[in-house]
């Protein structure tokens, strides 16, 4: 790289490929430091909560503090076990990309708990509008995993008819919306929702996802904008896992900000939480959930934590991070955190723990098996090709059908 | 029956399909407590309250956004774009995610939005208040475009919008709001007091997008267009004194073919005309699709009648509107043998 001083600011990483990693300078406040407001408290006054990091698991694996949700030892267990299941499922589901079984492929490895416990503090009724890297919400609300591979595959039992690249899920049954591709243009739409489900009476709230990178979107202020502007029952999760792609979060955030500080500019409620811990996700979740309930209004949650793996099977992190980073991360890994809590706890030991990964893991490989036997991507069947002309809209026009006629179907 | 403005006409489908159907939402940028620049939603704040009729902050993605989450919730937002020159920040919501939603989810959410739009020029508003943006709505699977022409089609087809199951792009020609127009900005301003079409229905009625209207029989040659050029081919027309067909197209996506290609195979000879710039307009894919079906019937060449492919000026307005006197150019052209 040429040596010349920049002739304006691009900000980069500190650390690059042939790095060793190193953390050291981010700050990282002690567990149970952080006050946990009344969730009805006006969202200016939450600016200290959108600075710091909201964390309830200590280094010695205990919860503690007022952001403590102080959960039943069965609620951890179940929670476990989603994000054990979306870190089997993601495995198998990368290897059977490498394999040629699918177009392609998205992790969310790392994350788990960001999906996993705003999942289970929400009601299955309050409605998602996620990002691609929010698959834990579907193990959380029960979601069939054949089904959820038969998308994949995009065989003839893809409910999305083979129209989406693979993760790219819908699943109204479950409240679950569908996952554009085109990134943050969910998050104005959510508010929509939300002030919809207002307007008829409902006590739904709605929740949001996007990454770090996709702040810097339009559709970000947009959706704060209306957020605030109509005081919606909205909940706008920004998951900062540290890269869009290639590019480090230093490039959407500003420097020395945060992005949950963003929220405090348009007068929300903003909290800055730790992401790979499953009770403070849990308990941000709630509050913020109590918070739009209540009519208070929407609330900005960043959860802080790290994107392990590759952004997709396109990708590959050598490029641009050093290598082990995801090893470094001084959050820890949000699995590991639970199991030790609930080891700590006495709720839990290593003898289940491997048994319990061994049984998803099977059950993971069944559930394809059946999958692949409604068809492959490769092989078929798939949906009939004259479904290609369907649910442009509500009726063929002359257009469509003639050009279903020419395609010879 | 009523007299009515188009302004009213519109007011008056909205003011129907809201007394009608507690799920019908209509907001845009002024268009809650003023009634919006143009007064279409004048006065339904007042009627049905703010939740009904609202104010939106300047952002026509965040709009777009909004209407889509209600609609996939089940409602019906009627979202005033205030100049069609404006929607440009809202076309990534309509482009990738309104137009798509019933495909890309295998019919499991839909997003049955009205995006209404005053569109055109002869208003003198400058290249920023102008523009005849539809063609590049009708490259977008998923959803309807529609142009009214006057005072009763508004209606009918407004009411349509609200109706239907998929989103429509509706354009309003800013010009025709308060009445006609002939093409001759010297002339004093008609109001649609005195037009037929001006007389319209107070109750609630719809008329059906896909559908086009012919406007004048005629055995002498045919002119397809829609929105504000409907006036001025009428005029010219009569000016030339020719016996032309004309049909006013009402909906561009989708446009009715049966009726065009009926008329060309008996005319023989055809002008599209649009006040768009020319090149990749809608009157392009007209004229493509026209000779497809009518090849064998044409005497002449399609004529294709636009606006030139600059910026809409503000000085030089009547000379990029596409008026009488190259109208008149079109139809002698079109008539040699």
């Amino acid at each position: 790289m040429s040596q010349t001083t920049p002739r304006f600011h691009v900000p980069a990483p500190s650390l690059r490929p042939g790095d060793k990693p190193d953390f050291s300078h981010l700050v990282i406040p002690p567990a149970g430091e952080a006050k946990r407001p009344d969730p009805s408290v006006e969202g200016m006054k939450t600016q200290d909560l959108a600075l710091g990091l909201v964390r309830v698991l200590d280094h010695n694996h205990q919860a503690v503090g007022e952001w403590d949700p102080k959960l039943d030892a069965g609620v951890l267990r179940e929670g476990l076990r989603h994000m054990l299941m979306t870190r089997a499922y993601d495995d198998r589901m990368q290897k059977l990309q490498r394999q040629g079984k699918m177009s392609f492929y998205m992790k969310s490895t790392g994350e788990e708990a960001v999906a996993v416990a705003a999942a289970m503090a929400l009601e299955n009724s309050d409605m998602i509008f996620p990002s691609y890297r929010q698959q834990g919400i579907l193990f959380a609300r029960g979601r069939d995993v054949v089904e959820m591979m038969c998308h994949c595959i995009s065989n003839s039992r893809d409910n999305l008819k083979g129209r989406q690249l693979p993760v790219h899920y819908t699943w109204a049954e479950g409240n679950f919306f569908s996952i554009s591709g085109n990134l943050t243009t969910q998050f104005p739409q959510a508010v929509g929702y939300a002030m919809a489900a207002q307007y008829k009476g409902e006590k739904q709230v709605t929740a949001s996802w996007i990454g770090d990178g996709s702040t810097a979107e339009g559709d970000f202020h947009g959706a704060l904008v209306l957020a605030s502007t109509y005081k919606a029952p909205v909940i706008l999760n920004v998951v900062n896992n540290q890269w869009a792609i290639s590019t480090f979060q230093g490039v959407a955030v500003g420097e020395g900000a945060t992005f949950a500080m963003k929220g405090i500019g348009y007068g929300l409620a903003s909290l800055r939480i730790d992401g790979n811990d499953f009770l403070a996700v849990y308990a941000a979740t709630q509050w913020a959930a109590q918070r739009a309930r209540d009519g208070h209004g929407a609330t900005v949650i960043e959860s802080y934590t790290y994107r392990a793996g590759p952004h997709s099977t396109s990708d590959d992190p050598s490029g641009y991070r050093p290598k082990g980073e995801e090893e470094e991360w001084p959050l820890g890994d949000p699995v590991e955190r639970l199991k030790n809590h609930l080891i700590n706890l006495g709720e839990w030991d290593e003898e289940r723990h491997t048994e319990l990964e061994a049984e998803l893991k099977t059950l993971v490989i069944a559930a394809y098996k059946e999958a692949e036997s409604h068809g492959t991507l490769h092989d078929g069947p798939l949906s009939p090709v004259e479904s290609m002309f369907e649910d442009v809209y509500a009726e063929q026009d002359w257009r469509l059908r003639r050009q279903r006629q020419d395609l010879g179907v | 029956m009523a007299k009515m403005s188009m302004i009213q006409s519109l007011n008056s489908a909205m003011d129907n399909m809201m007394e009608r159907d507690p799920n019908v939402l209509v907001f845009g940028e002024d268009a809650g407590y003023f009634g919006g620049v143009f007064r279409v939603t004048a006065g339904l704040q007042d009627k049905y309250g703010l939740d009904r009729c609202f104010d939106a902050p300047i952002n026509e993605a965040a709009i777009m956004a909004m209407s889509i989450g209600m609609a996939a919730k089940g409602l019906k937002p009627v979202a005033e774009i205030q100049f069609s020159d404006y929607i440009f920040p809202g076309l990534d919501q309509i482009v990738s995610e309104m137009s798509r939603l019933r495909y890309r989810t295998a019919g499991q959410f839909t997003s049955p939005v009205v995006v209404r739009t005053p569109c055109g020029g002869g208003i003198r508003g400058g290249q920023t208040h102008s523009m005849s943006p539809e063609a590049f709505f009708t490259q977008i699977p998923g959803v309807q475009v529609v142009m009214p022409s006057n005072p009763y089609d508004a209606k009918g087809l407004l009411i349509a919008a609200i109706e239907s199951e998929d989103p429509v792009i509706f354009f309003e020609p800013k010009r025709l709001y308060n009445g006609p127009f002939d093409g001759d900005p010297g002339k004093a301003l008609e109001t649609w007091s005195k037009h037929e079409k001006g007389e319209v229905p107070e109750e609630h009625f719809s008329l059906p997008i896909g559908k086009a209207n012919i406007v004048r029989e005629g055995n002498d040659l045919t002119i397809v267009t829609y929105g504000t050029l409907v006036h001025v081919a009428q005029a010219a027309a009569e000016a030339e004194g020719i016996d032309a067909e004309i049909i006013d197209l009402r909906t561009l996506v989708p446009y009715d073919i049966e009726t065009i290609a009926r008329s060309v195979n008996k005319t023989g000879r055809c002008i599209v005309a649009q006040e768009a710039p020319r090149t990749s307009g809608f009157a392009a894919e007209l004229a493509a699709q026209i000779q497809e079906e009518c090849f064998y019937a044409l005497e002449k060449p399609i004529f294709r009648l636009t606006g030139w492919d600059t910026p809409y000026p503000h000085a030089h307005e009547w000379s990029y509107f596409p008026g009488l006197k190259r109208f008149s150019t079109a139809i002698r052209e079109t008539l040699e043998a």
